[in-house]
C-alpha cells in the first residue's frame, strides 16, 4: 500500500510539471481533474483509522474537484472560445525550471520544518507535494494571462491546501473542509461566469489587459 | 572465459542480429494501427542486403569526412552496446565511469554524423544538423540527470552495475524508478528521433532531422548507418528494460527471454507513442526536453527523502 501512496503523489508532482509545461487550456483542466481524482482517493489509502468521516470526504472530494469543478471550467472553456495560452509572461521551458526550483524548495523547508507529531504515514513526501502544488498554483496565477488559466491556478493552489490538511493531520475537522470546499465551489463559479462576461464583452479572455481600463469619458470605448 | 563473459557475448551477438527487427515491429505497429498490411517485420535486413550490393556514391564537394562517418558510427555504436550489460550478465569491459564512456560514444557518433552533414554541403542537411544538435543538447542535460540518480541509487558508477544492482532495489523503490523510466522513455524518443520529435516517416527535407542529415548517403554507407539507428533503438531499449527487471528472480535463461522480451515490448510501445501522437512542433521540443530533466530529479529528492538521507 506504501508503494501506492508513494506513485498517488508522485502523480502530483508530474502533474504539476506538466500543467506548467502545456499550452493547451483542455490538458490543464484534465490534469486538475486528475489532481482532484487522486486527492479523493488519497485519503482512503493514508489514513490509518477507518472512520465514517474519510469515506464522505472522499466522496465529495472525488465529486467536487474531481468532476464537477473542472466541467465547469470546461463549460466556461467552451463559452468563451479560447483553447490555448498563447502568450504567456514566462515560456514554457523556463517555467518547467522554475517549477523545478520550487520543488527543491519546497523538500527543502520540509526539511527545515520537520514533519508535524501527529502526522499521517507518508507524511515526509506529501508535505513537501502539497507545498509544490500550492506554489505552482500561485506561479500559474502570475505567470499566465488569460483568466481561465489563472482559474486553473488557483484549483491548484487550493488542491494543495488540501493535500497539506490530508497529510498534516490525522484528525481534519470535516466541516472545516467542507467549508473551504464551498468557498471554492463559489469561487470557481463566479470566475466562470466571470471568464464568459469578460470575453463576451471583450472578445478575449486576457486578464493582464484588463489593467487599462479606465473611466475617463474621452477614453471610453471599449478596447480590444 | 568464463560463464558470465560467455553468457553475455552470446546476447550480445543475438543482440547485433536481432536489433534490425526493431524499426520492423514499429512500421508493422503503426501498420496495425492505420489498418493496413505493412512491410514484413524483417523489412530491414532486405533492405540492408540490398545496400550492401549496391555501389557507394560520394557527393563531389565532400573533403573526406561524409566518406569515414559511417565506419565511425558503426563502429562506435557497437562498442557502446558492449558496454550495455546483457540480461543480468555485467559486461566484460566494465570499468568504474563507463557509463560516461557509453553516453559519450554515443555523443561521438552524433558529432561524426553532424560533421558529415555539414561536409555535404547541402543546405538541408545543415538545417537538420542544427537540429539535431539542439535537440540533443537539451536531451544530454535529461540523460546526466538519469546517470545521476542511477549512480545515487546504486552508489556505483559503471553502467553494468547501475542497471544490475539497483534491479535488486527497483520494486522496492517502485516510484522513483518509474520517473526515471517516463524520462528515459522520452530521452529514446528523442535519441532516436521518433515521433513528438521528429518523424522518421515524413517526405519533407524541410521538416527532416534525422532523415535530412543521411539524404547524400547511398550503397554500404548508408547501410551502415541504418543498421547503427536501429542497434541505437535497441541500446536505449536496452537500458529501460534491464532498470526494470528484478535480478535473482528468475532462472538465468528466463531473464534473458524477459529482457530481448521487455526490448521488443518497448519497440511495440514506441510504435503505438507513434501511431497515436502527432510530431510536436519544434518550440513544444524544448518544454518537452526540460520534463524530461526535471523528472530524474524528482526521483532523486524522492529516493533520499526516503531514505532520510539527506539532512
Amino acid at each position: 500500500m506504501t508503494q501506492f501512496n508513494e506513485l498517488l503523489l508522485a502523480l502530483f508532482f508530474v502533474s504539476c510539471l506538466m500543467m506548467a509545461v502545456s499550452c493547451r487550456l483542455l490538458h490543464c483542466i484534465r490534469l486538475v481533474a486528475m489532481q482532484g481524482i487522486l486527492l479523493g482517493i488519497l485519503p482512503l489509502t493514508i489514513s490509518g483509522t477507518f472512520s465514517l468521516e474519510h469515506p464522505v470526504m472522499s466522496a465529495v472530494n472525488f465529486l467536487l474537484k474531481g468532476i464537477a469543478l473542472p466541467a465547469l471550467l470546461y463549460m466556461a472553456m467552451k463559452k468563451a472560445d479560447v483553447k490555448r495560452e498563447l502568450e504567456p509572461v514566462v515560456g514554457y521551458s523556463f517555467s518547467a525550471a522554475i517549477i523545478l526550483i520550487l520543488t527543491l524548495f519546497s523538500f527543502y523547508i520540509t526539511n527545515k520544518m520537520g514533519t508535524p507529531v501527529h502526522s499521517a504515514p507518508l507524511a515526509n513526501i506529501a508535505i513537501p507535494a502539497s507545498f509544490t502544488m500550492v506554489m505552482t498554483g500561485l506561479f500559474i496565477i502570475i505567470a499566465r494571462k488569460k483568466a481561465l488559466t489563472q482559474v486553473i491556478g488557483f484549483l491548484v493552489f487550493e488542491n494543495g491546501i488540501t493535500l497539506f490538511g490530508a497529510a498534516a493531520m490525522r484528525e481534519h475537522p470535516v466541516i472545516v473542509e467542507l467549508g473551504i470546499l464551498l468557498d471554492v465551489l463559489v469561487l470557481v463559479f463566479i470566475m466562470g461566469i466571470t471568464v464568459f462576461q469578460i470575453s463576451r464583452a471583450f472578445s478575449h479572455v486576457d486578464a493582464d489587459r484588463l489593467n487599462q481600463l479606465d473611466d475617463l469619458p474621452d477614453n471610453g470605448e471599449v478596447r480590444s | 572465459m568464463n560463464i558470465n563473459t560467455l553468457t553475455h557475448l552470446c546476447c550480445f551477438v543475438a543482440a547485433l542480429f536481432l536489433a534490425p527487427l526493431l524499426p520492423g515491429i514499429i512500421n508493422k505497429v503503426k501498420a496495425f494501427f492505420a489498418g493496413r498490411q505493412g512491410p514484413k517485420v524483417t523489412q530491414l535486413y532486405k533492405d540492408l542486403g540490398k545496400l550492401i550490393r549496391k555501389e557507394c556514391v560520394i557527393s563531389s564537394t565532400s573533403g573526406g569526412i561524409l566518406k569515414l562517418a559511417p565506419s565511425v558510427i558503426l563502429v562506435f555504436t557497437v562498442l557502446s552496446a558492449m558496454l550495455l550489460p546483457a540480461g543480468f550478465f555485467m559486461s566484460p569491459l566494465k570499468f568504474e565511469g563507463d557509463a560516461l564512456l557509453f553516453f559519450y560514444l554515443l555523443g561521438t557518433c552524433r558529432i561524426a554524423m553532424v560533421l558529415a552533414a555539414l561536409d555535404t554541403g547541402s543546405s538541408f542537411e545543415g538545417m537538420g544538423a542544427s537540429r539535431e544538435v539542439f535537440f540533443s543538447a537539451l536531451a544530454e542535460a535529461a540523460v546526466f540527470a538519469v546517470l545521476a540518480f542511477l549512480a545515487l541509487f546504486s552508489g556505483k558508477l559503471s553502467l553494468s552495475h547501475m542497471l544490475c544492482i539497483s534491479g535488486v532495489d527497483s520494486w522496492m523503490d517502485f516510484t522513483p524508478v518509474m520517473l526515471v523510466i517516463f524520462s528515459l522513455f522520452l530521452i529514446l524518443l528523442a535519441e532516436n528521433c521518433r515521433v513528438p520529435f521528429d518523424d522518421p516517416e515524413t517526405h519533407l527535407e524541410l521538416t527532416m532531422i534525422h532523415e535530412a542529415m543521411i539524404l547524400d548517403y547511398a550503397g554500404p554507407d548508408l547501410a551502415a548507418i541504418l543498421y547503427s539507428s536501429s542497434l541505437k533503438l535497441w541500446i536505449f531499449a536496452g537500458l529501460i528494460t534491464s532498470l526494470l527487471i528484478p535480478p535473482g528472480v528468475f532462472p538465468v535463461w528466463g531473464e534473458i527471454l524477459l529482457s530481448f522480451g521487455g526490448i521488443f515490448l518497448c519497440a511495440v510501445i514506441v510504435g503505438i507513442v507513434e501511431s497515436s501522437m502527432a510530431r510536436y512542433r519544434f518550440l513544444k521540443v524544448p518544454p518537452l526536453l526540460t520534463a524530461a530533466l526535471v523528472l530524474p530529479v524528482i526521483a532523486i529528492l524522492f529516493y533520499f527523502f526516503f531514505q532520510g538521507g539527506v539532512q
